[in-house]
């Protein structure tokens, strides 16, 4: 180092942390800079992609990775003790229970990458559910009434990220109040859209019932998932493509060949799990339940959002470091309002799924546990609670996992209480995994 | 001040240094001579605690001005009041010969006014084309336009030389200090800027860190951009600088092309207000007046 006079004028915290900062650097090494990479644009060849990539499995930037082996690993265990784990049946049924998890989880991940978090999003949700089958009950048609619930929700988290942001309270005790007061406001409109119901309001409209409970016919399964997978791939590929023509960098093609396989192969999957026979006795039913699209577009479009678009980037930044976004001329007000906005649409979107689940919206309503299952399933797949780091794609996983263990333990024929308890052990492992294996990576997004 | 009006003020005095004008607009010059910038007599008061008083400097494109002064000379208050993070309280800016007011940070960037902040202001977990773009960013289709983008922060960086990261595409977190002030300092320029302003650019950095960036000093100024660095290293400012600006209690007391100057004259002037050895005023400050000035940055 050199004999710099730490004595800066400047404010005190700052030389300090640069010069740990720039020791540590000191020692940065080829390895370092191969682990901060992605492997899709430095590699050349599927060899030389591989070591990128374990690399950066090593050194802890293994992305989405640990939540992949820690959801086969649950389903290996669940499915040694009891063979019904793996059957059609449970698996779907499984994907219909887990589903309003996974989208809290997605909720969750806007906030969570500000560095800021959401506790009111499952009453919320819950509201804006009521509003739509409210508006339902009244004859509006189904999308104005989703769009009337996603508004309502939308608006609520807004307000939340206007108090947030303008008077610059803390988001957890802001959301904290959200979630009480949206525990009154269900209780109300409960009783105002459905009075003398037993507090709970009906859902009696078919397109919104057969997101949980209809599925698409095995033909319309086979279309969407190959229409899917199709449409990925001439993504990866003129991505690649357009990339080579502008002289840049992009991954070896067999890589960009096996991730297409991945998807179709895991598209095949839930397309053949979704289409086999799951009735008891002669009933027949079969197909993939609605939901899995709805989750699928849910997913597509905020990983759009979030990795392709000014908002999604910003978001990022904000969450890295909030003071580089303001002197980059970003809006900070304008983008964390937005981003709790889509926070509370999507937990309106989780509230409808819980409807159709259960038939209609009830006041015993779970929301302070809910948007927890939400929190979990963002950090199991990888959401940073300090912002700039994490994926909706984990989100999906995350409560995946979350489903799975409930779904498993049930089956097993553990009670609620150990449930809850062995859901919190996976958490804890989770997150610990996550933390020994960012600590010391390099990266100083890693906290 | 002394050396205002002497000839060592202009440009010309430094024959090599001398811009292409290639990416500079000129256009507006009324006096192609003048330096890019000048400041005449100002000031900045904090209530009655005046940390600038009537500074005349003058910076000039193509070189590379240090700004050195003990600590609370002032250093910091008047890269601020260039910068827009501070309105000037008294005095003139001219900028390409034009008077100008600068309340803003948005005026001195619309200006091409960049400053390079010692926390260098990156998002660690970004990676370097989206650090670089942050806040002007391509759209195609209304989605990020990633190409654009990676080619872009490239040609820039090849531009500068910055040849020391392997991939645009790694996250800032994982660079080292010179790299990443090397980033720092190519998203500084990749904005037009014509004056780019670092404060303390080797702090904190090991020797071939330093020595990275202090190329990348002297390449900025052989590109034609004005230079203003703010160092405590006298090894460094000696290295790159083509003029040296000495600050003492709030007041600017000696500016001069380097080679007028030496490490001994240099401290002499930063922590007595003038040399014995290089004639200078400003030196008959009263004592008392240090904790003053020193207090308010402190």
């Amino acid at each position: 180092m050199t004999s710099d006079r730490g004595d800066s004028d400047e404010e005190p915290g700052g030389p300090v942390a640069l010069v740990t900062d720039a020791e540590r650097m000191e020692g940065a090494t080829d390895e370092a800079v191969l682990a901060s990479s992605s492997p899709d644009l430095i590699a050349d060849s599927l060899g030389e992609y591989t070591r990128v990539w374990l690399r950066r499995v090593r050194s802890g930037e293994s992305g989405i990775l640990p939540v992949v082996f820690g959801l086969i690993a649950i389903v290996a265990y669940f499915q040694i003790r009891s063979s019904l784990f793996l059957s059609a049946g449970n698996l779907v049924n499984l994907i219909t229970q887990a589903a309003f998890i996974v989208t809290f989880g997605m909720a969750e991940v806007f906030v969570l990458l500000l560095g800021e978090i959401d506790l009111s999003v499952g009453y919320n949700g819950a509201c804006g559910a009521v509003i739509t089958l409210w508006a339902l009950s009244g004859g509006v048609p189904w999308w104005l009434a989703v769009l009337a619930g996603l508004a309502f929700s939308g608006l609520f988290a807004g307000l939340e990220g206007v108090l947030v942001t303008w008077l610059r309270l803390p988001s957890f005790v802001v959301t904290l109040a959200g979630s009480l007061g949206g525990l009154g406001l269900l209780l109300a409109l409960v009783d105002l859209s459905a009075p003398n119901a037993g507090g709970t309001i009906r859902l009696s409209n078919n397109v919104l019932n057969d997101i949980e409970g209809g599925a698409m016919s095995p033909a319309a399964g086979w279309i969407v998932m190959i229409a899917a997978v199709v449409l990925f791939a001439v993504f990866m590929v003129t991505r690649d493509a357009r990339r080579r023509a502008h002289k840049l960098a992009a991954p070896p093609i067999t890589v960009t060949i096996l991730k297409i396989a991945v998807m179709a192969i895991a598209g095949v999957a839930v397309v053949l799990i979704g289409n086999s026979n799951r009735g008891v006795g002669f009933a027949v039913v079969k197909g993939v339940p609605w939901v899995v699209l709805v989750i699928l577009v849910l997913l597509v479009t905020w990983t759009i959002l979030l990795n392709r678009t000014r908002f999604g980037r910003y978001v990022y930044a904000i969450g890295g470091n909030a003071e580089s976004a303001r002197r980059a001329g970003v809006n900070l007000s304008r983008i964390r309002v937005v981003a709790f906005v889509l926070c509370g649409v999507t937990g309106a979107i989780s509230g409808i799924i819980w409807a159709s689940q259960l038939g209609g919206m009830s006041s015993n309503f779970n929301g302070g546990q809910y948007v927890l299952f939400g929190v979990a399933a963002a950090v199991i797949g990888g959401t940073s609670l300090f912002g700039g780091r994490g994926r909706m794609i984990g989100a999906v996983l995350g409560g995946l996992v979350v489903g799975v263990i409930y779904n498993g333990l049930q089956l097993l024929g553990f009670s609620a209480p150990a449930q809850d308890m062995w859901t919190a052990v996976v958490l804890l492992a989770a997150v610990t995994v996550d933390a020994l294996a960012r600590r010391g990576s390099g990266s100083s997004a890693t906290r | 001040m002394v050396n205002l009006g002497q000839p060592d003020d202009a440009p010309s005095a430094q024959a090599g240094g001398a811009p292409p004008g290639a990416d500079i607009g000129q256009q507006d010059v009324t006096d192609p001579s003048a330096p890019l910038l000048r400041l005449r007599g100002v000031g900045k008061s904090f209530g009655p605690v005046h940390a600038l008083t009537d500074v005349d400097l003058d910076i000039p494109a193509g070189q590379v001005t240090a700004l050195v002064g003990d600590n609370g000379a002032g250093k910091t208050t008047l890269i601020k009041c260039v910068a827009g993070i501070w309105e000037a309280s008294s005095g003139q800016i001219l900028w390409n010969g034009r008077q100008v007011h600068i309340r803003g940070p948005k005026d001195a960037t619309a200006l091409g006014i960049a400053t390079v902040y010692q926390d260098l202001a990156l998002c660690d977990n970004l990676d370097i084309v989206q650090n670089m773009m942050l806040g002007h960013e391509p759209l195609r289709l209304g989605l990020l336009d990633e190409m654009t983008m990676e080619k872009t922060a490239k040609q820039t960086l090849a531009d500068l030389a910055v040849t020391t990261v392997r991939s645009v595409r790694q996250t800032v977190g994982s660079l080292s200090g010179g790299q990443r002030q090397s980033v720092a300092v190519a998203k500084a320029v990749m904005l037009d800027a014509k004056l780019v302003i670092m404060d303390e650019p080797t702090a904190a950095l090991g020797v071939s860190q330093t020595e990275l960036v202090l190329g990348l000093i002297t390449r900025l100024a052989s590109r034609g951009h004005a230079v203003v660095v703010i160092s405590h290293n006298l090894n460094d400012v000696f290295r790159v600088a083509d003029r040296i600006a000495v600050l003492y209690l709030g007041k600017l007391v000696a500016q001069g092309p380097a080679s007028e100057f030496d490490r001994q004259s240099v401290v002499d002037i930063m922590t007595t207000g003038a040399s014995t050895r290089r004639g200078n005023g400003g030196g008959d400050e009263p004592a008392g007046s240090r904790g003053v000035t020193s207090g308010l940055e402190g």
